[in-house]
């Protein structure tokens, strides 16, 4: 076997194979651009090797680089990781021509599953099921319209290089189809130096569902079921889990023979991944097949309690499967939810900076997290805004689904923009609990973007009794203060008052050993915690039950993350609660005239002048961020008065880019 | 005695609803706390002892005689905060509207005399119309009387007035003789003289908020140290903000027990330097991770915010702390910033506050703006003001430390205690290229050899061994430990004792 194995590839999945590769003994290599010189996949490596600049193309994306990377580090074989080169036959063939192991399929199979029209041509001859639609390549704008009028609206305009949500786009008309084929190409030409676009059939109410694979190099293949990857913004996947609840017994062997017959097809040797659209009435239809290690596959790991890289490592070495498909075990259930650095109350914008406070939750039997970032990290505009994986198992749906709750709970990050609470809202959403998936779901409820303070805490009396001891740990310290008139001591009362959303509730706060006894609405609640001034999580237990909630001192409230929600509660005096009534409540200044910048970006389009008329869905600027070309448009009538900013301009968020008249 | 007790009652009850429910309905309706509510919210509950309320003015024109309630508009006494004293005195704008009387002031005089016999703050709580006029001079005298008073307990006792409504024309100069100003947003103002005279003289049109309001001064001008949102925050606020300060200048500043460890490590600092010394970062990060609990009372938020200072704990005792900051203006000094933190050291210096310095400074800001505006004798304030700071002075320089900059900042030469920097320091006459271009002028047009050069000066003082040669420096520490280092350092610093020279008092370049 392999010695040594570099890792062409950087952040969580990096650290993920390092770990792997440590575990059976293997030296690791890892390989970073610039802006990653203090990355935690460095300092996880036994070695590594500096690639050049920031930008992929010139690094990660370098074939050049990575085998002279591996040359010279005595790597005998290299795992792509995800993403990057992953998926690029020329990287593989030139590593096999070197004598290095590429951990991966053949050339051949990435070659002809990479490309989303012969892999369907492929997939069609080997008896798979698949969706309607054009295989070649579209010309134009008209000749896209023609096609997608021989489909049949709505149709699904997609980049051929394309994967992860770039270059895609739906449309449902021929305006909209001449549109989407624009952007899907520019943005598969900047993300992928590839513009090729193709067209498909779109199927409503489509369940997203994988088959994983495993192939060696004796022509074994075995799957190892399926995983669900439903919940997905933008065809950016957000949650997924093993099993599906829509699968049974009898979907998963039809699927997964499927899968098996078209790995089979192409003499798949590593672990690839088939996935299938799924409608309404469990028919199933081939999407694509993804030629690597998949972002979601922890949740097979936990399921099958299989280890992904390590059989990828062996089976590249050339030995065999060790396992059959009748010896694939199914245990429980697990969840993945992803952690990325966006902003979901701005339309998920990507959001980059340094990660001032970085506290995932700590890893267990039920909880496991794979993360590439740290604390004082920098989340960095050149590459995936994905952070971290939280990856929870449960003896059944429902248990992995509390354990995910609790570790989101203890998941405290801050100095970017995070998607924290909106995952913790979702797994509470009724939809997600009773298995009603679909991949519009997120489009469908939260048209309008998502914040925490909008969610409503299942148990507000958690949080009062939380915020009460916290007052009152605050209020007691502060009448340890030295200096004071003696005799004239400052005593802390009991009775207080706790505002949460405008309602008063009259609580009394008695300290008992390791907490307080709270009671208010009859109830009493006993809060117990060695929490602290100052710490961002405040881990105790209510009437035993163990508890952890985010907290930050604000200048009168306390704001408490849980569960998803965020709520602002004071604690104060009965007489301030009854003075509070006398406080004007003053509305938040009007920036409507204004076209902000949603995010950090650079203005890369600007399509108005002062004095033009927009109307509402018009677009008004480009920004480009991540990679991504975020459309801002209009949103009402108006004419432009003031052009603030100019292509070319970087932008911070908030920062006024026009005013309407 | 029977009725002696029965008109007490009756004039404390009078005395007690001020200028009458109506007025009290009205105040509450511009949502505005009376004086006595805010007294309430102030001090520790059933702490206040009231004083003079029954003095009454002493005015018989223009009708005046024909209306008189006890108290006169400002209600003052003492009580406690946390256990410790405070004085306060609190004006009342549905009395008179809150206009200051002869005997109006005679109540706050009384009220100052007291707090500096026995050395205890005094809060005002500004909510009034101006001067009562119908009494002429007389409440002119008043206002200087008090003005008087201000000045000598400046440096004796902390002082700190919070604008809760208007405070106008001469008014005004009272806060502005106290150590901190707070004011309520929306609710309250602050002018020499007010829009309608603005526009008969210099004809602009302005309102009264975006002439002296609470945004105006605590982000423009720089008069006001924090806005509050409404009176119940100014006032918890305020609350909070006097357990940093001393009773009086002989007192140590107080202290508070806290769990947070003096020798917590912070590994994410290594980072906090981007790798380009032209890339900003936030120096409050720094502040926040070094301090106790991560609580900064910040002063002066929004404005010169190129200079950051304020209030914190170490290991349960307060500092005051002034940093440049990196994200605006790249952390330069200017003429508001100076000013800002000069006047902030004097404090700290006037009350036994230690002063911890955090240096990212590229140097003064350069234009004619600046040297119109008098950026020379500007900058000298924050320079006397640390040279003449006799409290422990601890400084830490995270990146640059450039030029004359490099010696304001609390520099080993202004008798600095303990000097530290981070490997990153760069401790120099000017960055790297500038210094480059002015040594090698002749060579200016090369831009190859001028690289070369650049780097080479580079490598030679972008470090902080050339200041640690000859000991300017103490010693070079890894971010991660600087709480560890600076407790320590304030521990070493507890007795310090360091005396300037007698004089009457020194000449701050004003």
């Amino acid at each position: 076997m392999s010695k040594k194995i570099l890792i062409a590839n950087r952040g969580e999945i990096a650290c993920r194979v390092i770990k792997t590769a440590r575990r059976m003994g293997i030296a690791t290599v890892a390989v970073f651009s610039e802006a990653d010189r203090d990355g935690v996949h460095v300092a996880a490596a036994d070695e590594a090797v500096a690639i050049g600049p920031p930008p992929a193309t010139e690094s990660y994306l370098s074939i050049d680089k990575i085998m002279e990377a591996a040359l010279a580090s005595g790597a005998e074989a290299v795992h792509p990781g995800y993403g990057f080169l992953s998926e690029n036959a020329e990287f593989a063939r030139r590593l096999t021509e070197a004598g290095v192991v590429f951990i991966g399929p053949s050339p051949q199979a990435i070659v002809s599953m990479g490309d989303k029209i012969t892999s369907k041509r492929l997939a069609r001859e080997a008896g798979v099921n698949t969706v309607p639609g054009h295989d070649d390549v579209i010309s134009d704008g008209d000749h896209a319209v023609r096609i997608a009028r021989e489909i049949g609206y709505p149709v699904m305009l997609k980049a051929s290089a394309g994967g992860g949500g770039k270059g895609m786009r739906i449309a449902r008309s021929d305006d909209e189809c001449r549109e989407g084929f624009q952007r899907a190409a520019s943005e598969a030409a900047s993300a992928f130096g590839d513009d090729r676009v193709f067209i498909e059939k779109f199927i409503e109410e489509p369940r997203h569902i994988e088959i994983q694979v495993m192939g060696d190099r004796h022509g074994n293949v075995i799957h190892l079921g399926e995983r669900e990857c439903s919940l997905q913004r933008r065809h950016q996947k957000v949650i997924e889990e093993a099993p599906s609840s829509f699968v049974d017994d009898e979907l998963r062997a039809a699927m997964g023979a499927q899968a098996v017959a078209l790995a089979k097809a192409v003499e798949y040797s590593s672990a690839g991944t088939v996935e299938f659209i799924v409608d309404a009435d469990q028919g199933f239809y081939f999407l694509e097949m993804n030629t690597r290690l998949q972002v979601e596959h922890p949740v097979t790991e936990l399921v099958t309690g299989l280890d992904l890289v390590e059989l990828m490592i062996r089976v590249a070495d050339g030995e065999p499967l060790p396992l059959t498909q009748e010896e694939v075990r199914r245990n429980g259930w697990a969840i993945e939810a992803r952690v990325y650095a966006e902003d979901p109350f701005r339309n998920f914008l990507p959001s980059i900076g340094r990660l001032v406070r970085y506290m995932p939750p700590a890893e267990s039997e039920t909880v496991r997290v794979d993360t590439g970032v740290c604390e004082g990290g920098e989340v960095s505009m050149h590459y995936d805004p994905m952070i971290a994986k939280v990856i929870t198992h449960g003896a059944t749906r429902a248990r992995s689904i509390e354990h995910m709750r609790e570790a989101l709970n203890e998941f405290y990050l801050r100095g970017v923009s995070h998607n924290i609470s909106f995952l913790a809202a979702l797994i509470e959403h009724t939809r997600f609990r009773s298995g009603q998936l679909s991949t519009n779901l997120i489009a469908e409820e939260y048209p309008n973007g998502f914040h925490p303070s909008n969610i409503v805490h299942d148990d507000p009396a958690l949080l009062i009794a939380v915020a009460a001891s916290i007052h009152r740990r605050y209020m007691d310290r502060a009448a340890a203060i030295s200096g004071q008139l003696p005799g004239y001591e400052r005593k802390v009362h009991d009775d207080w008052v706790v505002v949460m959303n405008d309602r008063h509730h009259a609580v009394n706060v008695r300290p008992v050993e390791g907490g307080h006894r709270v009671s208010f609405g009859g109830e009493e609640y006993l809060v117990l915690s060695d929490w602290h001034f100052g710490q961002p999580l405040f881990w105790g237990s209510v009437n035993g039950t163990k508890v952890c909630i985010q907290v930050e001192r604000r200048n009168m409230h306390y704001r408490l993350f849980h569960w998803g929600a965020q709520v602002d509660i004071m604690v104060i005096t009965a007489r301030a609660a009854e003075l509070l009534a006398c406080m004007p409540v003053k509305e938040p200044p009007d920036t409507s005239k204004f076209l902000l910048s949603p995010m950090p970006g650079l203005l890369s389009e600007l399509s108005v002048e002062v004095g033009h008329d927009v109307k509402p869905g018009q677009h008004l600027a480009v920004i480009e961020a991540m990679k991504m070309e975020n459309v801002l448009a209009a949103e009402r009538d108006g004419t432009v008065a003031k052009i603030f900013a100019t292509v070319g301009d970087t932008l911070a968020v908030d920062q006024p880019i026009l005013e309407f008249a | 005695m029977q009725d002696i007790v029965r008109e007490l009652e009756e004039k404390r009850a009078t005395a007690e609803l001020g200028g009458g429910e109506r007025r009290i309905k009205a105040q509450h309706g511009k949502g505005k706390l009376t004086a006595r509510e805010r007294i309430e919210l102030l001090l520790d509950p059933g702490t206040f002892e009231e004083w003079d309320m029954f003095v009454e003015h002493r005015c018989t024109d223009f009708g005046m005689d024909q209306q008189s309630i006890p108290g006169d508009g400002v209600v003052t006494g003492y009580g406690t905060i946390n256990g410790r004293i405070v004085f306060v005195f609190s004006q009342d704008f549905t009395v008179f509207g809150g206009s200051l009387s002869e005997a109006h002031a005679e109540k706050i005089c009384k009220i100052l005399d007291h707090a500096i016999k026995v050395g205890a703050p005094v809060i005002g709580l500004n909510d009034s119309g101006g001067a009562r006029i119908q009494e002429g001079v007389a409440s002119l005298a008043g206002y200087a009387d008090v003005f008087q008073r201000n000045v000598l307990a400046s440096g004796v006792i902390p002082q700190i007035s919070l604008i809760m409504g208007p405070c106008a024309g001469g008014a005004v100069y009272s806060p502005a003789m106290t150590d901190f100003i707070f004011m309520v947003k929306d609710s309250s103002y602050m002018y020499v003289t007010g829009p309608d005279v603005v526009k008969t003289v210099t004809h602009e049109t302005v309102t009264h908020e975006e002439l002296g309001g609470a945004i105006t001064h605590s982000t423009r001008s720089g008069v006001a140290d924090r806005a509050f949102e409404n009176d119940v925050e100014a006032l918890a606020m305020l609350r909070r903000f006097i357990n940093y300060l001393p009773a009086n200048n002989r007192e140590p500043a107080p202290h508070r027990p806290t769990p947070d460890a003096a020798d917590r490590l912070e590994p994410s600092l290594d980072t906090l330097i981007p790798d380009s010394p032209t890339k900003p970062y936030d120096i409050k990060e720094l502040i926040l991770k070094i301090v106790d609990d991560t609580d900064f009372f910040e002063i002066q938020p929004e404005h010169a915010k190129n200079i950051v200072v304020g209030f914190a704990r170490m290991e349960g005792s307060p500092v005051g702390i002034v940093a440049n900051q990196p994200l605006v203006l790249a952390g330069c000094l200017d003429i508001k910033s100076a000013i800002k933190g000069a006047r902030f050291v004097r404090f700290c210096d006037a009350f036994n506050i230690p002063i911890l310095t955090l240096v990212d400074v590229p140097g003064f800001m350069p234009g004619t703006a600046q040297e119109y505006g008098g950026i020379i004798k500007h900058g000298a304030k924050l320079l006397f003001a640390y040279a003449e700071a006799t409290v422990p002075k601890i400084t830490l320089i995270t990146r640059k430390a450039y030029g004359g900059a490099y010696d304001v900042m609390a520099s080993k030469h202004l008798r600095g205690d303990v000097n530290l920097a981070w490997p990153s320091a760069e401790i120099a006459v000017m960055g790297p290229k500038g210094a480059v271009e002015i040594i090698f002028r002749d060579e200016r047009d090369d831009a190859e050899r001028i690289a070369e050069l650049t780097e080479e000066y580079r490598v030679k003082f972008a470090n902080p061994f050339i200041a640690g040669r000859r000991g300017f420096i103490d010693d070079v520490i890894m971010p991660r430990s600087t709480r560890q280092r600076v407790c320590r350092s304030l521990a070493m610093l507890k007795n310090k004792k360091l005396e300037n020279p007698w004089r009457k008092h020194g000449n701050i370049p004003l």
